[in-house]
């Protein structure tokens, strides 16, 4: 299978560890991932929040990028699908919002939905099959906290999410590989986005009591699909707290047995260790 | 129409209403107070307004108060409020238009290091058509005052191979440059 590909500026970044992971599960997958040649940023929350035609505009000339290649393209940072499938419901649903971006990038939009949140692609498209047929070494003995956050779930018209409260598509797969999902609370709850820096303590606060809630219903990790997040829980955090914190794609890494994964979880600021030997040892 | 607010008696400006419900695209007068927004909200006890008073301000007109309050800026977009408003109000997109607003009368931001953020963010993407940290940070930095905050978590970051020394630049950035110039003009 061929898909386009969208890493987003973080994956060559603070989520190095997510990139190479998404590469190489998707490897074992027999998928092909193609990336944009020429992929633009898609403006993060400072565009949305501050002026409404960049916010369109940044991504649309991706989404015009993706329309030559005609592929679907999966993303994998939570931010970046929500910026690009925003710009593509937007252009699909108003149309002088399409006609704008028309003009101004100088091409024309066929509608072609393309843009895909990589999780739900995974499980959706897929399909759990294909991935439990990959497992070698079954996660059996962790129990995981799947966190999804704001911006793969919320709005629901555009995420085309089941469900805004308790989604549950990242608890089948960690299923599939082997894990027990717990019950919890919090999987949807935001973590402070953006404001990391310029407002670090409110940014503990949440993500302290989102670690907080993942111990509480018996976790031994929290695992994620989006870079911020796991930059804000990993760096934002209350002093003493060692919840480790991994994205989906590292724990598919080690249920497949790839050899890599290793290298991935060196580049975590939160020590995984304890969950590594756990593994090892089941 | 006036309201009495504590700085006294107030016309009602309902051209500030009719903006901002055309810019969000929001049917405003539909909300009804229940406050389902507000009790949901991750960062309500950081601004000073709670999310349906902002609401109900829009619906009073209060365009002073509200485009010089914190409440605008420490909202993170998170779309909670509007999942749960039984009337369908997605407000982030209301948070939206009343930043820019902010923005575009030349108003000093209520949260004056998350405006300084976004703008560093974005010229560091308007330069190169991505994304680049650590210039972006640094500019940040020298410009907010907050010199040694992060210090110590930056350098581990450094290495650990996750902040990039150089930009990537885009071949598209002149197109990137375009659109930046055609967003930012009234
Ligand atoms: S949830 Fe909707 S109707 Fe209720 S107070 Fe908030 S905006 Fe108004
Ligand atoms: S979008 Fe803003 S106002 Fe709404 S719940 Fe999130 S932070 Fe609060």
């Amino acid at each position: 299978m061929k898909l386009a590909y969208y890493p987003g500026c973080s994956l060559e970044a603070t989520a190095k560890e997510y990139g190479s992971s998404v590469r190489s599960v998707c490897k074992a997958l027999d998928v092909d991932l193609v990336e944009i040649p020429d992929w633009t940023c898609c403006g993060a929350t400072s565009a949305h929040a501050t002026n409404h035609r960049l916010a369109v505009g940044l991504p649309a000339l991706t989404i015009k990028q993706m329309q030559a290649m005609d592929l679907d393209c999966v993303v994998p940072c939570s931010a970046c699908f929500n910026r690009l499938k925003t710009a593509e419901y937007n252009m699909t649903n108003d149309a002088a919002v399409r006609q704008e971006m028309e003009k101004l990038l100088n091409f024309k939009y066929d509608g072609k939905p393309r843009v895909y949140d990589l999780l739900a692609y995974m499980v959706e498209k897929i399909g759990l099959p294909a991935i439990t047929k990959k497992v070698q070494k079954p996660l059996k003995n962790l129990k995981i906290a799947c966190y999804y956050g704001c911006l793969s779930v919320r709005p629901a018209e555009i995420t085309g999410i089941d469900s805004t409260e308790n989604p549950m598509q990242m608890d089948k797969l960690v299923k599939a590989l082997g894990a027990t999902p717990v019950n919890w609370s919090y999987k949807v709850e935001c973590c402070g986005a953006g404001h990391s820096v310029a407002k670090s303590a409110m940014v503990t606060n949440l993500s302290g009591r989102i670690l907080a809630k993942a111990r509480e219903a018996g976790a031994d990790l929290v695992v994620n699909s989006c870079p911020l997040c796991q930059t804000n829980l990993e760096m934002r955090r209350p002093p003493g707290e060692d919840m480790p914190v991994f994205f989906f794609t590292e724990l598919m890494g080690l249920a497949f047995g790839i050899s890599e994964a290793g290298n991935w979880l060196n580049k975590h600021l939160v020590d995984p260790s304890k969950v590594l030997s756990a593994i090892q040892a089941g | 129409m006036y309201i009495i607010t504590e700085g006294g008696p107030k016309a009602l400006d309902l051209n500030f209403t009719k903006e901002v419900k055309q810019r969000s695209g929001q049917e405003i007068e539909l909300c009804f107070q229940c406050q389902k927004c507000a009790s949901g909200c991750p960062i309500a006890e950081y601004g000073e307004i709670d999310t349906n008073q902002v609401l109900r301000m829009i619906q009073f007109g209060l365009k002073d108060e509200l485009l010089k309050s914190k409440a605008i800026w420490v909202c993170v977009g998170c779309e909670t409020c509007g999942a749960r408003c039984p009337n369908g109000i997605r407000i982030a997109a209301v948070m939206d238009a009343l930043r820019e607003m902010a923005i575009e009368q030349g108003i000093t931001p209520g949260e004056k290091d998350i405006n300084l953020f976004h703008q560093c963010f974005l010229d560091s993407v308007k330069s190169h058509g991505r994304a680049h940290e650590s210039t972006m940070l640094i500019r940040y930095k020298l410009k907010s005052g907050h010199l040694m905050e992060d210090v110590g978590v930056g350098l581990k970051m450094f290495l650990k191979g996750k902040l990039a020394l150089f930009p990537h630049s885009v071949p598209s950035k002149t197109e990137v440059k375009r659109i930046f110039e055609w967003a930012r003009k009234k």
